[in-house]
């Protein structure tokens, strides 16, 4: 009950697309996912962001409790196993340990991770699998399902709903998460807790440490009929009934099996009472030191946040050429937020405008689908902070309004041979329409006649709005180049009017 | 594939025609100029008071709201809705006038209040911020989204010098009467947006305009479904850095409205009581041309109301 509980709650973050949720709603949920906070935690210490020490303690008290209470991926296995178990009438048997797989993959992670990149963790980071999922698949039927009410209600002239937007070029988070999910749902109808016992970097760190719990899951030896029931709804195959022994690093604590148990034969034990578990064979370690290390050999190395060129290239007279793509304000720098992000799309499902996008190739490869502020389709609302106020893991950094207002994400450049004012001498402004601090304005061009836009780069705070509103074809006139690091914008001046207003007197006509 | 897109592009195609045969003249699609329709007045001016007020006794000075609004009609009120900014920013029509124009066509009888702007910000964010959603829900209208191109119907039209068809919202298409409250303020394309400006809200594909003489464009849709009554508002009004506006800094409280049922006409008494010469502004002169009013203000019947 507790974990369907938490997994609502997390589904229910990225499923809020009328932004109703309150805000420290989200700090709360995502206080203890693992991940998230171990992130945010190196970057600010405090008790704020110690949600994954908490796990920690608790998982050297009671195993990984984690993986069945907090965990939604962990959830979502569970309800595919539970819908299993009344399809199929599944039955588990004690399974392989695959050690080698679990800390293979978890020290590459970890290696990876400290040479530079995050793609470990966007990859198998069980959190931003989950918010992917539901990113990419759940919200948008939660949302066409809205839309048809929407239509529905129409039509009998009722308009006390409204419809909702979705809106995105990248396709590959899709297919990901679709991948990730088609591999979950078969792995726990068949195996159960497979992927958090193989796969799962966080499980296998938390099983690591459950090792030396001081509570551990084990027989009751006088009181066990060896009736095999616990081993047939052991979820993670750890339970052996013919050596009455459990491997708990492989335990997640769902207690299927004491449910079952019609003698109390297993239960939790104060360690101090059996022996050792098993230790990790020396075999073992001498095989996985080698292939991690020829793996390691052959990794291309990417250096510690270098950014790349990227060219955005199309067809026609002059291309917007920009170096890399755009991070969200709150990112502080291209560096901190390559770092931090793993691209669990939260903040892309909370944009009310739509702007951050997932990215492709844009941070390069191993920033894959790490979002990115898309100004083709939308631009930055001046007034808005909600990335800031719900990304889990310090990537997006929390940003009170008037700060936000005041943070450069890029600035402004204008493509004089695209821009209709010059090349058909018409008048146009929609640039400067837009821009919130008019950092764009227009001016007469006494040489063509016509007022044409001008830029201050100073005042511009780079939220694309002159970019998106740009309506020349295919390549805008005005665009946004990224800052590397976030500058501080000017305060744009305020002028008074020092007009009077004659309300007494007569009109002008 | 393509032959099951072929079939299906037929049907569409022939069930729009036969439509089109069978209903095609409820579709107002030439709206005639309703010149004066016999009220006492071309145009009211009226200054000094709350936009509600004053929009109350310029409209009685008319001949009340019932000239324009028969019993159990439809009306689509289009304010500027444009911006996500608070009323005080003077990016908005003011929630209190738009509320004061939906409770007046409600007492007339009308059937159903409908309001909704193509806006330039995020839509949900403008219809709240701008107090308007909340103005047309406590005066029983019904507040419309109008940013799915689902909502916009294709149109020709033939006086066009550069928009020769758009895109045009079903609300303006369907419902039998059109009041067009727009929100005097400078501009940065077009010097000023008044009236006129105001029914670029109304289409689907507003770059069009941007990209194809915006002034022109601007005229050219002004000879299609004319309004059936302008409200202008000028209690608040930006006078610099429009149509967004950077701060309250660029707002003055003139507290003044203008209403006519001719566009030209109100547009160049706005453009003058904003300080311009409306000769500057190219759309009013354009729209002259083609025959949407009439520039010449000292030709009209003007009532002036001082509070």
């Amino acid at each position: 009950m507790v974990s369907l509980t938490l997994f609502f709650a997390v589904a229910s973050l990225f499923l809020d697309f009328n932004f109703s949720l309150p805000e420290n709603g989200y700090d709360f949920v995502a206080y203890l996912q693992f991940i998230p906070s171990l992130l945010k935690f190196s970057l600010f210490t405090s008790l704020a962001t110690a949600g994954f020490i908490f796990v920690i303690l608790f998982t050297l008290m009671f195993g990984r409790v984690y993986c069945s209470f907090l965990c939604p991926l962990g959830c979502l296995q569970d309800i595919f196993a539970y819908i299993s178990k009344k399809i199929n009438k599944k039955e588990y048997l004690y399974s392989l340990s695959h050690l080698k797989t679990r800390y293979g993959l978890l020290i590459t992670v970890v290696f990876i991770y400290f040479s530079g990149s995050i793609i470990g963790l966007i990859l198998l980071d069980p959190y931003s699998n989950f918010g992917r999922i539901l990113t990419h698949i759940a919200a948008p039927v939660v949302i066409g399902i809205n839309n048809a009410l929407v239509s529905a209600l129409e039509k009998i002239n009722l308009y006390s709903i409204y419809p909702v937007e979705l809106k995105g070029t990248n396709l590959s988070p899709f297919f990901f998460s679709m991948t990730v999910l088609g591999l979950i749902l078969w792995m726990s109808f068949k195996y159960g807790r497979l992927y958090c016992n193989t796969i799962c970097p966080v499980g296998t760190f938390l099983g690591f440490l459950s090792r030396y719990s001081l509570f551990k899951i084990k027989f009751n030896l006088s009181a066990c009929i060896k009736c095999k029931a616990c081993e047939r709804v052991c979820k993670s195959g750890c339970i052996d009934l013919n050596t009455q022994k459990i491997d708990f690093s492989r335990c997640v604590a769902c207690y299927n099996c004491f449910n079952v148990c019609p003698v109390s034969g297993i239960e939790y034990q104060w360690i101090f009472q059996e022996s050792k578990e098993q230790a990790f064979k020396d075999k073992g370690k001498r095989d996985f030191i080698i292939q991690t290390a020829a793996f390691l050999l052959t990794f291309p190395f990417s250096a510690w946040g270098v950014e790349k060129q990227r060219k955005f290239y199309k067809k026609s007279t002059v291309p917007v050429v920009r170096k890399t793509g755009i991070t969200p304000p709150g990112s502080l720098s291209l560096k901190n937020f390559l770092n931090k992000c793993t691209a669990c799309h939260l903040c892309v499902s909370i944009c009310p405008t739509r702007v951050l996008q997932p990215s492709f190739v844009e941070y390069g490869l191993l920033g894959i689908m790490q979002p990115r502020m898309d100004y083709k389709i939308s631009f930055c609302n001046y007034n808005c902070v909600a990335c800031s106020r719900v990304c889990p893991s310090g990537a997006i950094l929390k940003q009170d309004r008037e700060e936000k207002k005041l943070i450069q994400l890029g600035k402004v450049k204008f493509i004089q041979e695209n821009c209709v004012v010059y090349t058909q001498r018409t008048d146009c402004g929609a640039c400067a329409e837009h821009c919130p601090t008019k950092a764009v304005r227009l001016v007469l061009n006494k040489k063509i006649d016509k007022r044409a836009p001008q830029i201050d780069e100073s005042i511009c705070v780079g939220c694309g709005a002159c970019e998106f509103a740009c309506p020349t074809k295919p390549h805008k006139a005005i665009y946004v180049e990224n800052n590397p690091v976030h500058l501080k914008a000017k305060k744009p001046k305020e002028y008074k009017i020092t007009e009077d207003v004659d309300l007494k007197g007569n009109f002008p006509f | 594939m393509k032959r099951r897109e072929f079939l299906k592009k037929s049907f569409k195609l022939g069930c729009s025609v036969g439509a089109y045969l069978a209903f095609g003249d409820q579709i107002k699609a030439f709206a005639a100029d309703k010149k004066n329709k016999g009220l006492p007045f071309d145009l009211v001016a009226i200054k000094g008071g709350e936009p509600d007020i004053m929009f109350n006794r310029a409209i009685e000075s008319l001949g009340g709201m019932k000239k324009f609004v028969k019993p159990n009609q439809t009306v689509v009120v289009k304010p500027n809705i444009g911006w996500d900014v608070e009323p005080e920013r003077a990016g908005n029509t003011h929630p209190l006038l738009v509320k004061q124009i939906i409770k007046q066509c409600m007492d007339s009888g009308a059937k159903d209040v409908y309001v909704f702007d193509h806006t330039c910000d995020k839509w949900s964010r403008c219809y709240a911020n701008s107090g308007i959603e909340a103005a047309v829900k406590d005066a029983g209208g019904k507040i419309v989204p109008g940013n799915l191109e689902k909502y916009y119907q294709e149109v020709d039209i033939p006086q066009g010098k550069r928009l020769t068809h758009a895109k045009v919202h079903e609300l303006i298409l369907n419902s039998d009467v059109f009041i067009n409250v727009p929100i005097l303020k400078s501009h940065g394309g077009t010097k000023l947006t008044i009236s006129m400006k105001n029914l670029m809200g109304v289409v689907w594909d507003r770059g069009f305009w941007h990209r194809n003489s915006l002034n022109q464009c601007i005229a050219d849709y002004a000879t299609f479904r004319k309004p059936d009554l302008n409200v202008i508002d000028a209690y608040y009004v930006m006078k610099k850095n429009g149509p967004r506006g950077v701060s309250k800094a660029d707002v003055l409280k003139m507290k003044s409205q203008i209403i006519s049922t001719d566009m030209v006409a109100s547009d160049t008494a706005a453009a003058k009581l904003f300080g311009m010469d409306p000769a500057d502004i190219p759309y009013i002169g354009f729209a002259d041309q083609l025959g949407v009013g009439s520039r010449d203000l000292s030709g009209l019947n003007i009532h002036r109301i001082v509070l």
